[in-house]
This record gives C-alpha cells, sequence and structure tokens, in this order.
C-alpha cells in the first residue's frame, strides 16, 4: 500500500523546518519559541496518528512507501517506508518528543530557541532513520542524528559535559563508520543501495561474518552493549533531562532497530554462527551491569545503567531465535523473542523517558542528583511520590505495567532455548527490583533528610501532564499489550522466516 | 597552425582575464586610497565575467589548440569555474580585513587574479610546458602574496621558505619533465601517453622521471613528507592569504596530476605494481592520512591545524585518484572542489573573525561564538562538519564517493583506514564546535567585518548543506567531465 500523501515525508520534514523556524525565532520572545515548538511537536504527533490507524498489519510488505530518485549516477533513492517494527518506534518518537519539548519549558533559560529546535531536528532525524528504506538515506538520518545530540549535551549539560559529549560523538562516529564501509561493500555487490534488497542479497559466510561485525560495531554502541556502553552513563549524567530522555527513549532504540533491520535479515548465517557472542554479551548486561547499577550514588547514574540492563533483554530476546531454532525439543515460538525485544523496546522507551524525567523533576528543584543528598520526599511532594514509586514498579518489571511484559516473553523464549539463559535472565527480577526499590527507598521513603528537602514545591501542572501521559502509556501497555503485538505481527513472522532460511 | 578569432575562441575565458588584469593594473594607478574598493569591485566584476565567458565559450567535445599546449574540454571547464568561484569568495572575505589593517591594496587583487590565471593554464593544459608555465606564474604571485603584509617578520619567513622549497620542487619537476621527454621525446601529454603505450620507451628513465614529477605534485598537494611548507606557511601569511592559498590550489593541482599522471602516464599505472603512480600516490595517501590527523590533534592554532588537516584531506584526493578511472577520479575531483569550498569557508571565518589588531588564529579566539554571533557559530559548525565529513553536510559524500571508489577497485582495506583514520581526524573538528558552543566566550567585541563578507559565508557555509542534501547536480558535474578525458 503506498500513501496518497505522503506523509512518512511530513513527519520528518515538518519538525526540521519547523526547527529551523524556531531557531530563527531567536531568543528574544522566549515564550513565541516555546509555544512554536509545542505547536509543531503536536501537530507531528497528530500526522503520525494516521500510520497507526491506516496501517494494514496483516501484511509484511513495507506501507506509506515513498521512492524517489536522490542521487541518480549512484542508484540512491530517497525511499520511505514502514512496516510493524518501525511504524510504532515512529510513533514512540513523536509521543516523547512533545513530552520533551513540555519539559524543558522552564528549565531551559539559556538560549531556549537553539534548545527546542534542536529537539525538534532531533525529531524529524529519528524519524528519517526508522523509516530509511534505502542505505544512504539510512545512513545520512543515522548520522545527521550525532551533531543535534552533540550540541545538547554540550551546551546544556552539567559540568563535565564536554568530557561525556566528545565522548559520546566519537564512539557512536567509530562505531557507525565501519558500518558504511560494510553498505558501500554491499552496494558494491548488489548495485544498490536498497535495504530490501541487502536482505536478498547472496553472501559467502566469511562476507557475513564481516559485514555482521561491522553492524555490531555501529548497533552495539548505541544499544549500548556490554563492553561498549561506557559512553552511556557518562552522556546521560551530563545531558539535560530532555537530552537524558530522547537518549534513553528512543536512540537506544535505534541500535536495537539496526539488528532487525540490517543485522538479523542481511547476514542470517553470521548471525546464527555469533548468536552465542551477542546472547553472552546481552545476559553480562543483564546481571553484571545490574549490579553496577546496584551500587551507584547518582540517581541519572543508576538509571542509565538499568537502561543498559533492560536493553541486554532486547539483543537476547532477538538473537534467543537462533538457539530455539536450533532446539529439537521446541518446534514453535522462536517469534515470541523477537516480539519480546520489540515490546521491551517501546516499553523501556516509556519507563526510562518516565525515570529520567522523574530525576529531572528533582534536580530542577534542588540541583542535586545523588541520592544521598535526598530522604523523605513524600512528605514534601506526595503527588510526585506517587508517580515515581509507580515508575520504579514498570522499571522493576511489576505485572500490570509495560516492564512486564517485555521481560516475561524474553524470559519465556529463553527457556526454550536453554534453561541457565532463562535463569539468568530472570535475576533480573531480583536485581532490577534492588536497585530500583532501593534507591526509591532511599529518596522517596524515610523521615526527611534536610531542610532543602522539607520545602520541596509539589509537581505542577505541567509536570503533573507529562508524567500523567506517560503512567497511561505504561499501564496501558502493560495492561493491554495485545494491539502492539498484532500490528508487529506479520513483520516479525516475516523476519523470522527471512531468517531461518541460509543465505549460503 | 593559424590564429584568428574562431581557434582563439576556446582561450576567451583566459584572454578575459588576462585583459581585465592589466586593466585593473593601470586603473589601479590612478586611484587614491579612499577610492580603493573601486579596484575590488572590478577584481570581482573580472572574476565573474571569466566564469561567464567559460559558460559561453565552452564547445560540447573536447578541443586541442597551440599544437597540443592547450585542451579545452568539460574538465577544464568545471575546474576553471570552481577555482574562479572559490576566487571569489577569497576575494570577498580579504576585504575588510586588509582594510583594517592598512593592507588594501590593488595589488592583492592583482596578484590573486595572476595566480588564478596560472591556475587556469594548468587546468587547460596540454602538455608538459604549458603546464609548467602556469605553476610557476602561480607560484609566483602565492610567493608575493604570503609576504603581503611586509611589517610580519613571521610573513616574510613563510614567504622565503615558501619560495626556497617551491622552487626546489620546482626543480624537481622539471628534472623529471626532462626525463620523461628524453625517453619518449614528448612534451604533450597525448604524444607522451602514446610513446608510453607504443612499448617501445625504456621504462626506467621513465619510472625515474615519474618519480620527480610525482615529487613535484606531491609538494604542490602538500602530501606527507613533501608538507614541511604546508604548517609554516599557512600559519605565517595573512589569513586572508591563507584562505585564498589554501583552497584554490588545490584544484589546480587536481588538474596538473589528471593531466600529467591520467592523461599522459597513464601507462605507467597499476600493472608497474609499487613502480607505477598508482603505487606511490598510495604510499604517500597512507604517510598523509597518518601524520595529518594526528599531528591536527596537538595544535592550537587553527591555521596549522588546518594546514594539517589539508594533509589528511590531501590523502582522500590521492586515494580516489589511485582508485582508477572508472570511479576515482569522479570521487577524486568531487571532493577536490568540495575541499577547496570548505576551506575557503574556514578561513573565511577566521578572517571576518579578526579585528584591528587582533588575529583570530587560536581556538580559544573562537569560544563562546554562539553567544557572539549564533549565525556565523552556525556556518562555522556546518564547515567544521564538512571537512569531518559528517552528513548531512557535503563533506560526508566527497568521503562517500572516495569509498565507494575504492571497494569497487577491490581496494577495501585501504577504505578501512581511510575511516578509521577519519575519526581519528573528527577529534581536532569538534574541538573547533566544542569551543565555538560550549565555552564561554573570552571578548563581547562586535563583529566588525562587511555585509559583504557575512552573505559570502552564510553562502559559502550554506553550501555545505545544500550540496550535502543535493549531491547529484555537482557529481553529475564531475561525472561528464571525466568521461570527456
Amino acid at each position: 500500500m503506498s500513501a496518497d500523501w505522503p506523509i512518512l515525508s511530513a513527519i520528518i520534514w515538518l519538525p526540521v523546518l519547523g526547527g529551523l523556524l524556531v531557531l530563527f525565532s531567536g531568543d528574544k520572545a522566549p515564550n513565541v519559541s516555546r509555544w512554536l515548538a509545542l505547536a509543531v511537536a503536536v501537530l507531528t504527533f497528530l500526522l503520525s496518528i494516521p500510520l497507526w490507524t491506516g496501517f494494514d498489519a496483516s501484511t509484511a510488505a513495507m506501507q506509506f512507501e515513498e521512492n524517489l530518485p536522490w542521487i541518480e549516477s549512484f542508484r540512491v533513492n530517497y525511499h520511505l517506508g514502514v512496516d510493524g517494527i518501525s511504524m510504532p518506534l515512529i510513533l514512540l518518537t513523536t509521543f516523547i518528543t512533545i513530552l520533551v519539548i513540555i519539559a524543558g519549558w522552564q528549565v531551559i533559560q539559556y538560549k531556549p530557541s537553539q534548545y527546542m529546535a534542536a529537539f525538534l531536528i532531533m525529531e524529524g532525524v529519528m524519524v528519517g532513520v526508522f523509516s530509511a528504506l534505502d542505505a544512504m538515506l539510512f545512513y545520512v538520518f543515522w548520522e545527521a542524528m550525532l551533531i543535534p545530540m552533540f550540541l545538547i549535551i554540550g551546551i546544556w549539560g552539567g559540568p563535565n559535559r564536554v568530557y561525556a559529549t566528545i565522548k559520546f560523538f566519537l564512539y557512536t562516529f567509530l562505531g557507525s563508520v565501519f558500518m558504511l564501509v560494510a553498505l558501500v561493500y554491499m552496494y558494491f555487490q548488489s548495485g544498490s543501495m536498497e535495504i530490501l534488497g541487502f536482505h536478498a542479497l547472496k553472501l559467502g559466510l566469511t562476507e557475513q561474518i564481516l559485514i555482521f561485525l561491522a553492524f555490531l560495531a555501529a548497533f552495539a554502541v548505541k544499544v549500548p552493549m556490554w563492553p561498549v556502553h561506557t559512553w552511556l552513563p557518562d552522556a546521560h549524567v551530563e545531558a539535560p533531562t530532555g537530552g537524558s530522555v530522547i537518549l534513553a527513549a528512543i536512540m537506544l532504540k535505534i541500535g536495537g532497530y539496526g539488528f532487525l533491520r540490517f543485522s538479523l535479515p542481511i547476514t542470517p548465517d553470521a548471525s546464527n554462527e555469533l548468536d552465542w557472542l551477542i546472547i553472552a554479551m546481552s545476559l553480562i548486561a543483564v546481571v553484571y551491569i545490574g549490579f553496577v547499577a546496584l551500587v551507584q550514588k547518582d540517581m541519572k547514574k543508576l538509571i542509565a545503567y538499568s537502561s543498559i540492563a533492560h536493553m541486554g533483554f532486547v539483543t537476547l530476546g532477538f538473537f534467543v531465535v537462533f538457539m530455539i531454532a536450533a532446539n529439537p525439543q521446541v518446534q514453535t515460538g522462536s517469534i515470541l523473542g523477537v516480539q519480546g525485544g520489540m515490546v521491551q523496546m517501546v516499553s523501556h522507551g516509556f519507563i526510562s523517558a518516565a525515570m529520567f524525567l522523574c530525576v529531572g523533576v528533582l534536580y530542577d528543584r534542588m540541583h542535586s542528583r545523588e541520592i544521598a543528598d535526598y530522604g523523605g520526599v513524600v512528605n514534601s511532594m506526595p503527588w510526585f511520590a506517587a508517580f515515581m514509586v509507580f515508575f520504579a514498579m514498570a522499571n522493576a518489571g511489576l505485572p500490570g505495567t509495560s516492564g512486564f511484559v517485555g521481560e516475561f516473553m524474553v524470559i519465556l523464549a529463553s527457556f526454550r532455548a536453554d534453561f541457565w539463559f532463562a535463569f539468568l535472565a530472570a535475576t533480573t527480577l531480583i536485581v532490577g527490583a534492588a536497585y530500583t526499590l532501593w534507591m526509591v527507598k532511599r529518596v522517596i521513603f524515610g523521615d526527611v533528610s534536610n531542610e532543602r528537602v522539607a520545602a520541596l514545591q509539589d509537581v505542577n501542572k505541567r509536570e503533573v501532564l507529562v508524567l500523567g501521559s506517560l503512567t497511561l502509556a505504561v499501564l496501558a501497555l502493560g495492561l493491554w499489550p495485545e494491539p502492539l503485538v498484532k500490528v508487529m505481527d506479520a513483520s516479525i513472522t516475516n523476519l523470522v522466516n527471512h531468517i531461518a532460511i541460509s543465505k549460503l | 597552425m593559424e590564429y584568428n578569432a574562431s581557434t582563439l575562441l576556446p582561450l576567451l575565458p583566459e584572454i578575459v582575464l588576462l585583459s581585465a588584469i592589466a586593466v585593473i593594473l593601470i586603473v589601479d594607478l590612478f586611484l587614491d586610497q579612499a577610492k580603493r574598493f573601486f579596484t575590488y569591485g572590478l577584481s570581482l566584476a573580472a572574476l565573474v565575467v571569466t566564469i561567464a565567458a567559460v559558460m559561453a565559450s565552452g564547445a560540447d567535445h573536447s578541443q586541442t589548440l597551440m599544437d597540443g599546449a592547450y585542451v579545452r574540454d568539460a574538465m577544464s571547464d568545471v575546474l576553471k569555474i570552481a577555482l574562479l568561484s572559490v576566487g571569489v569568495f577569497a576575494f570577498v572575505y580579504a576585504r575588510s580585513y586588509l582594510l583594517e589593517r592598512g593592507m588594501f591594496k590593488g595589488e592583492f587583487y592583482t596578484l590573486g587574479m595572476l595566480a588564478i590565471l596560472g591556475m587556469m593554464i594548468m587546468v587547460s593544459a596540454g602538455s608538459f610546458l604549458s603546464l609548467y608555465l602556469g605553476l610557476e606564474l602561480l607560484a609566483l604571485s602565492l610567493y608575493a602574496l604570503v609576504a603581503f603584509d611586509n611589517k610580519s617578520k613571521k610573513g616574510s619567513e613563510a614567504a622565503m621558505k615558501y619560495f626556497v622549497l617551491g622552487a626546489l620542487a620546482s626543480g624537481m619537476l622539471l628534472y623529471g619533465i626532462s626525463m620523461i621527454y628524453g625517453g619518449t621525446g614528448m612534451l604533450d601529454f597525448a604524444g607522451v601517453a602514446k610513446a608510453i603505450a607504443s612499448g617501445e620507451t625504456d621504462k626506467t628513465v621513465l619510472t625515474f622521471g615519474l618519480v620527480f614529477v610525482l615529487i613535484g605534485i606531491a609538494f604542490k598537494f602538500g602530501a606527507v613528507p613533501f608538507h614541511m611548507w604546508a604548517p609554516d606557511v599557512y600559519e605565517g601569511a595573512p589569513v586572508v592569504v591563507t584562505a585564498f592559498l589554501g583552497s584554490v590550489p588545490k584544484i589546480a593541482a587536481f588538474a596538473m596530476a589528471m593531466r600529467i599522471l591520467a592523461q599522459g602516464l597513464g601507462g605507467l599505472g597499476p600493472e608497474m605494481g609499487w613502480q607505477g603512480w598508482q603505487g606511490m600516490l598510495m604510499i604517500l595517501a597512507l604517510l598523509s592520512l597518518a601524520l595529518g590527523n594526528v599531528v591536527a590533534l596537538v595544535q592550537d592554532n587553527i591555521k596549522r591545524m588546518l594546514a594539517y588537516s589539508t594533509i589528511s584531506h590531501v590523502a582522500f584526493i590521492f586515494l580516489g585518484l589511485l582508485a582508477g578511472p572508472e570511479k576515482g577520479y569522479t570521487a577524486a575531483m568531487f571532493y577536490t572542489i568540495v575541499y577547496a569550498l570548505t576551506a575557503v569557508g574556514g578561513f573565511g571565518v577566521l578572517a571576518i573573525l579578526s579585528r584591528k589588531g587582533v588575529e583570530a588564529e587560536n581556538i580559544h579566539d573562537l569560544k563562546g561564538l554562539n553567544k557572539r554571533s549564533p549565525w556565523l557559530a552556525l556556518m562555522m559548525m556546518l564547515i567544521m562538519f564538512s571537512m569531518a565529513g559528517v552528513p548531512p553536510t557535503v563533506g560526508f559524500f566527497a568521503k562517500l564517493f572516495v569509498l565507494d571508489a575504492l571497494v569497487n577497485a577491490g581496494m577495501l582495506w585501504l577504505a578501512l583506514v581511510a575511516v578509521a583514520f577519519s575519526v581519528i581526524g573528527a577529534f581536532y573538528y569538534l574541538r573547533v564546535v566544542k569551543a565555538i558552543y560550549f565555552d564561554k566566550p573570552i571578548t563581547q567585541a562586535p563583529i566588525s567585518a562587511g555585509a559583504d563578507a557575512h552573505i559570502a559565508i552564510s553562502v559559502n557555509g550554506l553550501a555545505m548543506l545544500y550540496y550535502g542534501i543535493f549531491p547529484a547536480s555537482l557529481l553529475a558535474l564531475c561525472q561528464a567531465a571525466i568521461q570527456s578525458l
């Protein structure tokens, strides 16, 4: 199905152009920039809703396709389209961006127009990453994402922001240039940059393994997987709240999306061959990083490490597929891991965004992220405490919240592969609960630790709006994940069938 | 050959520019200092008219004139338009800088135009002799320009260094040319190519000749190990001269490499292994990548940093050249034009930021530019990201096309080395962006450059973005130009 009008282009370019408009509105009237940015973000979200309503969940084919020649002599096209895997992520992006704009409303006093513009441009570029069906277009969006994020962390970040942002930039840049070489190599082999063409491309095992490793360099850094995760805690701690939210909620998902769109379908045999590596890295992330999170003194760092652990579930779910297929006792259910990974991605998008926003609420009032500076917040901020406890429960994977669904599906899938995988993965239910709830205990409950805590103002209407909408999202996905699973079903089934066929 | 209007028509651009230079030289004598802007206006007009002349007098097939000494083909046209346009930018950036330092003299523009004329001759050279002629005209003008600030010791030292080393390199080039002449009995590139293809030439003499010629080319590009002049000259020369000599001559050097190596000495190519020019270029390129990128990391002077970064960009041009005719030449040509446009913008920002008595040449001079002028900061950021090769700027596509050419030529490992070094390279461009956006300004002095420079830098910076999003037109031009060879 192709759209009657270029809806994907509109969702990409409206925020980019709107962002430029906000940029030129300048800082003479900051409120104009803010309202303008909000209007653009809301409009973009409204525009993206037809993607969901008009989506045909019965097919794995690309929908809302647009295909125009871009660089003809290079056979590169401006080819857009979405399937069940990318469409939910686009909606996540447009939704979270609104919250980020609102969350930065008053906190950002230094050059708000540039701040708002950076997030809007970022939004367009991220939607571009999810909807690009041409590898070169994908790569351009993928890299273009770095520039606004680099500036967001560097301009509005904390004291050590320069170190963090340069580390962030160079880490991701290093990862992605190798992907570029792999893409150029496949372009040389197949004669076009079509991603779907790459899916069908026959490749030898050595080639596949090299390409797989090149992709791994790009995506593992982005996800991030242990041991290339070290940029993330630094970037999160230094980034402004909005930057952390986008980073955790969307940018990490782009790494996971990359595995589904590139690594698995293009190099199925290499993925099969090296699945032990990814599974090992994922389990280390889940178990080891969980313990690292336990000892953090800084709230943002703690949530950053918990993000790494949760993303470990995603990659575990994606790659456990091969183990399930290799297990002679199990005939069905290999699709469950990928599904679980996807649900986990969307759910983590909501929960991590909410957690970072909660820390942002505290930070705006106290200018400290140290757990030790807090205690007894519930006494002065009861409403806020309710939100934070709820999101902490979701982060720990409480049934009824979205955090439970994805984790449960992945653990279930791991059982079909190997008992010990599932056992190790399930330790997160204990460790995750430990680090999250222990933090909540120390920050929210107990006696009021000092007079600054006692003087805290409870959440205002704007913050209630932001946290409340995330609460609804987390609950909705937790209680009734069916629509999301259904939308993705055809595409994921198709993907799992595709990777079961060897390319050799 | 007969000389009449029709045979001279292909030479129209050079004739126009030369006449304009002569007129401006004389007019300038009769102007008092207050009316000097007249020279400036005339010079810009001369360049624009010359661009028009290139476009108007072009033919759809290549023409060879003056017994093979002069070639007019699509490549020469594209390169001439590129170098004239980049020259316009360099001239505009120079005006207020020169004015504030009491150096606003007509000679700057006439020397600059003579250099451009020399480059146009190089671009259209059909034989070693005309190429050498153009090269010397370029070089002599540049020596004088580097020493343009006669009160600056550093400038004089740089000019001296440039002159001595340049003369040495010219000598090498001439020596190599004489060997090739001895080996083939020919001076025009077509004749040399034919003689080599006939197989009756002595390959040893030719290889010796090739080595010396290549040294001359490498010197002009500033490739390692013939790069020693670049950092000192870039730093010592007034920044507006650096803007000129760091950008436009690269285009001419590319033409020189194409004419000599691809057209003349194509027979000494890949089949000769390390003794062919591809093999030699590979060594130069790898050395330049490594040294240029690593040494640039530790420079605090932006002019020096950009000099070392130039060296690493030259490596990419060489990688394109050695990847061969199918895609490599086009990629190298695209890269060269993009690089010249990017470099002139980078130095242009420095020229705009320099005020009376204050040179903006260290990274800390750029601190907090986003507070002083968000627009200028944005332009400089685009230029820096373009140099680093980050999409959506055009620098990315320049690098991409070179990588593609390398992969096509079966040199995957070179592509991997190149991207690894470009990650190292990204760091020093990020340092500049960091200073602009993340640091507090050390001065609040207003930016005094005129409207002309601001318009030029806006066009220049936005071109990074425009060609980054729509690279197809420029790529098509380069492809057509290379196919016409």
